[in-house]
């Protein structure tokens, strides 16, 4: 005899104690500390910031380990979290020429003002297991040259001084910056949407698709101006003040990607421009981004739109992990209703067929 | 965490408002997918998220509240949201249709017909009927404004072509007041009759994909056919085994591996209303004694 379940709520109590349970792990083993994951798994909280939208180390420290490890369910949260949070106003822009860097590298040029800066990095490591890092042990503190006050300039300013590279647009107080949390997306988007769109996208659905520019699904030929990682400070302008309140300092990830020169008759040749920002130390991303903000742009150039990264409507509306893993795992809930649908009409389908094959032998 | 730091319902008041005008601009232009700043909110897009946002703007404090998933009060989904707005906006919940003001479901409209006072908010997970036949929203809002629905007649008459039937079960397209052609979320098409001239206000939310649309009471609702090939809804050969209900919506439930089965109502508060009132169904003859 069939009892109609009636244990939703009890089930769905019991499946989160064992989901507390299994984030504790081992008891005998001392519980991972926020600041633990804020300070070890940095590069995790950078990405989880980015995605997420929000620039608050511990918060997202606190939801990776909320999330057992799990990026795009602490990202989640961090969305979740943030959507709640009142505007009371925009910064002003970041001006990451004034960025106090920590690693500066340009692939255009062997050398120039402010010079290449490693900083911390995996490059150039051999990808060995190191053991050792099994024991606790110390890590003796690493030699730095001095911070040079000295300039810094960003490369895409270099090139720029020859009128070499397209001209930025000029600020245009006028036009508002587009929002996607604000509005939903419509489409053709303009570079400043898309870009914000970019910004929170999935790391890995921007690699690929950067990936494919690459090997030749809509090739930008694209050279790494400059990559810089390091801290930038934020205004706001106050209204009633009349001036600009530094809030704090964020650290950034940019990449000025040199692309393909374009030009015409009457315009002179100039190389053109990706860009890629992020919140922390994220060069996958912001590279990856600053490729696809240039296949997008194909359109501007009279380029053929031909890979899926010059699709905007298929990068856009498919970039966001959090809508992606919400759809994709939605299909778990009971679909039992149009399932039962789908059987019913495949039964008489079938029905229908043995219905009319053997009066079609009769037939014959 | 603790619910009474999120306002009402847990969306900000002007949030709410966003939402209410997207509301009304859909009840004016029945059918048309009305795009609006969809939140995120704290569970996963996919999940019902839509339909949240739209019971969290119109929900009052005097509202008692339904939420169904498969036509069923208990299911994990329903639980879940059900537990939602118990916490963060307090309001009455019940199981009984009738005794509902705001109903939020998935994939089911209630058996017992809605009366004019209710509101039912569907959850929807992909509000472009055409998407299917067209990926492209630039494309398809196109289709709409010039009511070009040429393709979705092709698509329905290549299913009888091949399969000698429509053979969309689930989210049957529909016509609303003449005019635009609507998805009417993944209910079964056994659903859709009930959809027309229905007394109560019909909210369709869809959270992802960001738009909202409405059904007025009293619309006109058409289920698209041919009149070769008219519209027709899905029919069970027996009744419910617990209720005895005849032209009730069914769940089979695998009884063993040996191929039992035992059909009963997917919409649980009719199949135990119905059973308080004494009606009883082929596999429960015992328990009526």
């Amino acid at each position: 005899m069939y009892v109609a379940v009636k244990g939703g709520e009890r089930a769905i109590a019991a499946a989160h104690g064992l989901l507390a349970e299994k984030r504790r792990g081992d008891t005998e083993v001392p519980e991972l500390a926020v600041e633990q994951i804020d300070g070890q798994l940095s590069l995790a909280v950078d990405r989880v910031m980015s995605e997420g939208s929000l620039y608050d180390r511990r918060l997202a420290a606190l939801a990776i380990k909320q999330a057992r490890g799990d990026l795009i369910e602490a990202i989640f949260l961090l969305r979740a979290f943030r959507t709640t949070l009142p505007r009371f106003g925009a910064s002003g822009p970041l001006d990451t020429g004034a960025m106090r860097v920590r690693r500066r590298i340009s692939a255009t040029y062997k050398d120039l003002p402010g010079g290449q800066v490693l900083g911390p990095t995996f490059d150039y490591t051999h990808r060995l297991l190191d053991f050792t890092l099994e024991a606790e042990g110390d890590v003796p503190p690493a030699r730095t040259a001095p911070v040079s006050e000295g300039m810094m300039p960003r490369v895409a300013d270099i090139i720029g001084g020859d009128d070499l590279i397209e001209r930025n647009p000029p600020e245009n107080p006028s036009r508002p910056i587009a929002d996607l949390t604000r509005e939903p997306i419509a489409f053709p988007a303009d570079r400043d949407l898309r870009l914000q769109n970019l910004a929170r996208g999935d790391e890995g659905f921007l690699l690929a698709l950067g990936y494919s520019t690459q090997r030749g699904y809509g090739r930008t030929h694209p050279f790494v101006g400059e990559i810089r990682m390091g801290e930038v400070d934020v205004e706001l302008f106050v209204e009633e003040l009349g001036f600009a309140v530094p809030l704090g300092e964020i650290t950034l990830t940019e990449c000025q990607m040199v692309n393909q020169f374009a030009g015409s008759k009457t315009e002179p040749a100039r190389f053109t421009r990706g860009y890629g920002l992020s919140f922390g130390h994220c060069e996958r991303r912001a590279m990856s981004m600053s490729l696809v903000d240039r296949s997008l742009r194909a359109d501007e150039f009279g380029e053929e739109r031909k890979g899926p990264a010059q699709d905007e409507e298929f990068v856009l509306s498919h970039s966001d992990n959090v809508q992606a893993t919400g759809f994709v795992e939605h299909l778990k809930l009971p679909h039992y209703v149009d399932f039962q649908a789908e059987l019913a009409l495949l039964r008489q389908m079938r029905q229908d067929l043995a219905q009319s094959t053997p009066a079609q032998e009769a037939a014959e | 965490m603790t619910a009474p730091a999120y306002n009402f319902a847990y969306l900000d008041e002007q949030t709410k408002r966003m939402i209410r005008r997207a509301i009304l601009k859909a009840i004016a232009v029945p059918g048309y997918q009305v795009p609006f700043a969809s939140r995120e909110m704290p569970m996963p897009y996919g999940w019902g998220t839509g339909g949240v946002q739209v019971t969290a703007s119109i929900l009052g404090q005097k509202d008692v509240l339904k939420v169904i998933d498969q036509g069923a009060d208990d299911t994990t989904n329903a639980v879940s949201i059900r537990q939602f707005f118990e916490k963060t906006a307090g309001v009455e919940t019940t199981t009984e249709t009738l005794a509902a003001t705001v109903i939020q479901t998935r994939h089911r409209i209630p058996e017992t017909t809605l009366q004019g006072h209710q509101v039912l908010v569907y959850q929807v997970p992909i509000p472009e009927p055409l998407r299917f036949l067209e990926p492209r929203e630039t494309e398809t809002r196109k289709m709409h404004a010039l009511a070009e629905y040429g393709l979705m007649h092709v698509k329905l008459y290549e299913d009888i072509a091949r399969h000698g039937h429509i053979a969309t079960t689930y989210a049957y397209p529909v016509l609303v007041a003449g005019r635009y052609v609507m998805d009417p979320s993944p209910t079964p098409k056994f659903d859709n009759p009930k959809m027309d001239d229905c007394a109560a206000l019909q909210l369709f939310g869809a959270g992802r994909e960001k738009r909202i649309y409405a059904i007025p009471p009293h619309t006109k609702v058409v289920s698209l056919d041919f009149e070769d090939h008219p519209f027709e809804v899905t029919r069970f050969d027996r009744p419910c085994a617990l209720c005895g209900a005849q032209g009730s919506y069914l769940d089979e439930v695998v009884m063993d591996d040996r191929g039992a089965r035992m059909f009963v109502c997917s919409d649980t508060d009719f199949c135990e209303s119905r059973q308080e009132n004494g009606h009883r169904g082929p596999l429960n003859q015992e328990a009526a004694e």
